[in-house]
């Protein structure tokens, strides 16, 4: 990042800006200096219980959210050198959420929603790998493309089915799974995210050069000696468990896989390193924004975070689409 | 050396081979050429080449190694394409495209090293594409953009490099330049594989002209034996003379007008993809 260094260190400054005020803002309001205090277990234990295990994991997974959707979606949209794909393409939300809603059906335990899901996810997209491979063409994007938004459909069809004669209980939980939501956040949840989320990151920003070169096509891909065809396929799995990995801690949060890297190429990021790392700042800075406006906008109801960020999202990607006219 | 040794192609489900029995070798210090109407092979000689059609029968060498037995990586330290398209999805610094040219050199992890720049400052050079460094891929003209991929070409170094149809969007101007840098090349010692529709800038800047027609080699030799009206007109299907060019006395193509008179188009669908 030679390129407008001093626009990414504004990004980072931002980001931190935003967890401090995230960290003290509330229907108890906490000052930065208290927040400091509070965070290195100074000051009176109500303060610190505030701080250190309901508000820090909050922000801390609200982060990982926003960096792993960031990553993936950088990612997926230069494999598929497609700038309007998304982590949620190959059938990762819908499977998530069919597994969701079956285990909040069957009145399993909160604690394992987010397992079913994260295993929805991963069946949704071996099926959707599994299409594409049937299919001729094997290596094309769109195929891939194609078979995940098939996917998607079905388990969509599979949720209104599941969904039809569910009693209201079972409705409110599935629908706000859907929503997505880092409320009642724990260290333990957000430690298990970041696992993921900068295993795979780390994996996405080693083969971004890989990403710049699948950007330019198969061919061109070829003649320089990469695989093509194992090579996205890597990119394709290992963003798609990232992103199924954020879908089982927090739910649905649309919208930030699509919007984050094109801010990022704005800012300056041309080649896929670039847009990956500054992917995750940014997604992290926006997901945080989003669930202090979530939590703070209406109290003491709290705002469904998928769709703050759909809300600060769909403007945007109505505007891309006018430039891409 | 890239040789094409009895090569045959076949898309799949297709009624007819793309390429039958073509046979040609692309010797260092020479400029070879690929001529052909539309649909009669010459970019599916470049994907058997890239790996991407492989040859149904026949072989390619590569300094005499087979192919098949190359992994890309090797071939791409070895091998340079150019290809005929290359979508740019998203706005890429030219500096950064230059230095994916690099990227046979070096494992998946390792940043650039020295060889890495100096390879990338020649090309540049050679090129004479300094006064572009700066700019976005998508900033740029056609012919740029077609000079920068050619030094993006040249950054990856080798012995060989294969063009296909490199000077499509190009003005005069850029287009005598592109074939006077793949001149130099040759002369310089390179093996330069041109598929090109130019037949008379080839006539001028080639050693070597490969004539095909229908998948198969309608003709090969040198420009003056390849360019004859006869054959030109049976391969083409439309009348032609072939006189020569003032300048150089080079071999040169003049399409008559009037109704085509000769063999008509290929039976099967185009295919020249």
């Amino acid at each position: 990042m030679r390129r407008g260094a001093g626009r990414w260190i504004a990004a980072g400054l931002v980001l931190a800006v935003l967890s401090l005020l995230a960290v003290g803002l509330g229907s108890v309001r906490l000052s930065p200096a208290a927040v400091v205090n509070a965070m290195l277990g100074r000051g009176d234990a109500t303060s610190v219980t505030i701080v250190r295990v309901l508000r820090m994991p909050r922000v801390a997974l609200a982060m990982l959210l926003g960096a792993g959707l960031g990553m993936s979606g950088a990612s997926l949209q230069g494999v598929m050198r497609n700038p309007l794909a998304e982590p949620y393409l190959l059938g990762v939300s819908g499977g998530a959420a069919v597994g969701a809603v079956v285990a909040v059906a069957l009145g399993a335990a909160a604690a394992f929603v987010p397992v079913a899901a994260f295993v929805g996810a991963v069946v949704a997209v071996t099926v959707a790998f599994m299409v594409a491979h049937a299919a001729p063409g094997r290596g094309d994007a769109r195929v891939l493309l194609m078979a995940g938004v098939i996917v998607g459909a079905f388990a969509n069809a599979a949720i209104m089915l599941l969904l039809a004669n569910a009693d209201p209980g079972t409705m409110r939980g599935a629908l706000w799974w859907m929503m997505g939501s880092v409320s009642g956040a724990t260290w333990r949840q957000a430690a298990w995210l970041a696992g993921y989320v900068l295993l795979g990151g780390a994996l996405l920003v080693g083969w971004a050069r890989q990403i710049d070169i699948l950007a330019l096509g198969e061919d061109a891909a070829a003649g320089l000696g990469l695989e093509a065809d194992r090579a996205s396929r890597r990119v394709y799995l290992v963003a798609s468990l990232v992103a199924a990995a954020t879908v089982a801690a927090a739910g649905l949060v649309g919208f930030v896989g699509l919007v984050v890297p094109h801010i990022a190429r704005r800012m300056g990021a041309g080649a896929h390193r670039g847009v990956i790392l500054g992917s995750a700042l940014i997604g992290a800075a926006l997901v945080v924004a989003s669930d202090l406006v979530a939590r703070t906008a209406l109290p003491p109801a709290e705002l469904p975070l998928g769709a703050v960020t759909a809300v600060i999202g769909v403007p945007f990607f109505l505007l891309q689409l006018r430039r891409l006219r | 050396m890239i040789a094409f040794e009895h090569v045959v192609v076949r898309y799949p489900g297709a009624a007819h081979d793309a390429v039958h029995d073509v046979s040609f070798v692309a010797s260092r210090g020479r400029m070879t050429a690929i001529a052909g109407p539309n649909g009669s092979g010459k970019s599916t000689l470049v994907r058997a080449l890239l790996g991407r059609r492989p040859p149904v029968s026949g072989r390619i060498t590569i300094d005499g190694t087979d192919l098949a037995v190359l992994s890309r990586g090797e071939v791409a330290r070895r091998v340079a394409v150019v290809t005929q398209r290359e979508e740019m999805a998203f706005p890429t610094p030219v500096r950064d495209y230059l230095a994916l040219g690099r990227f046979p050199h070096r494992g998946a992890w390792h940043g650039s090293v020295a060889a890495d720049r100096e390879a990338i400052a020649h090309a540049v050079a050679l090129a004479g594409i300094t006064p572009l460094l700066d700019r976005a891929m998508d900033t740029l003209s056609g012919g740029e953009w077609q000079r920068v991929r050619i030094a993006r070409a040249l950054a990856q170094g080798g012995d060989a490099m294969v063009l296909d149809e490199p000077t499509t969007y190009l003005d005069i101007a850029h287009e005598m330049e592109a074939f006077e840098l793949l001149g130099r090349l040759a002369r310089d010692g390179m093996a330069v594989l041109l598929v090109s529709h130019q037949l008379n800038l080839v006539a001028r800047f080639a050693d070597q002209l490969v004539l095909l027609h229908d998948g198969r080699v309608a003709a090969s030799g040198t420009p003056d034996d390849v360019m004859r009206g006869e054959v030109l007109e049976r391969v083409y299907g439309w009348p032609l003379v072939v006189t020569r060019d003032p300048a150089v006395g080079a071999p040169a193509l003049v399409p008559l007008r009037g109704r085509a008179r000769t063999a008509p188009p290929p039976t099967h669908p185009a295919r020249d993809r």
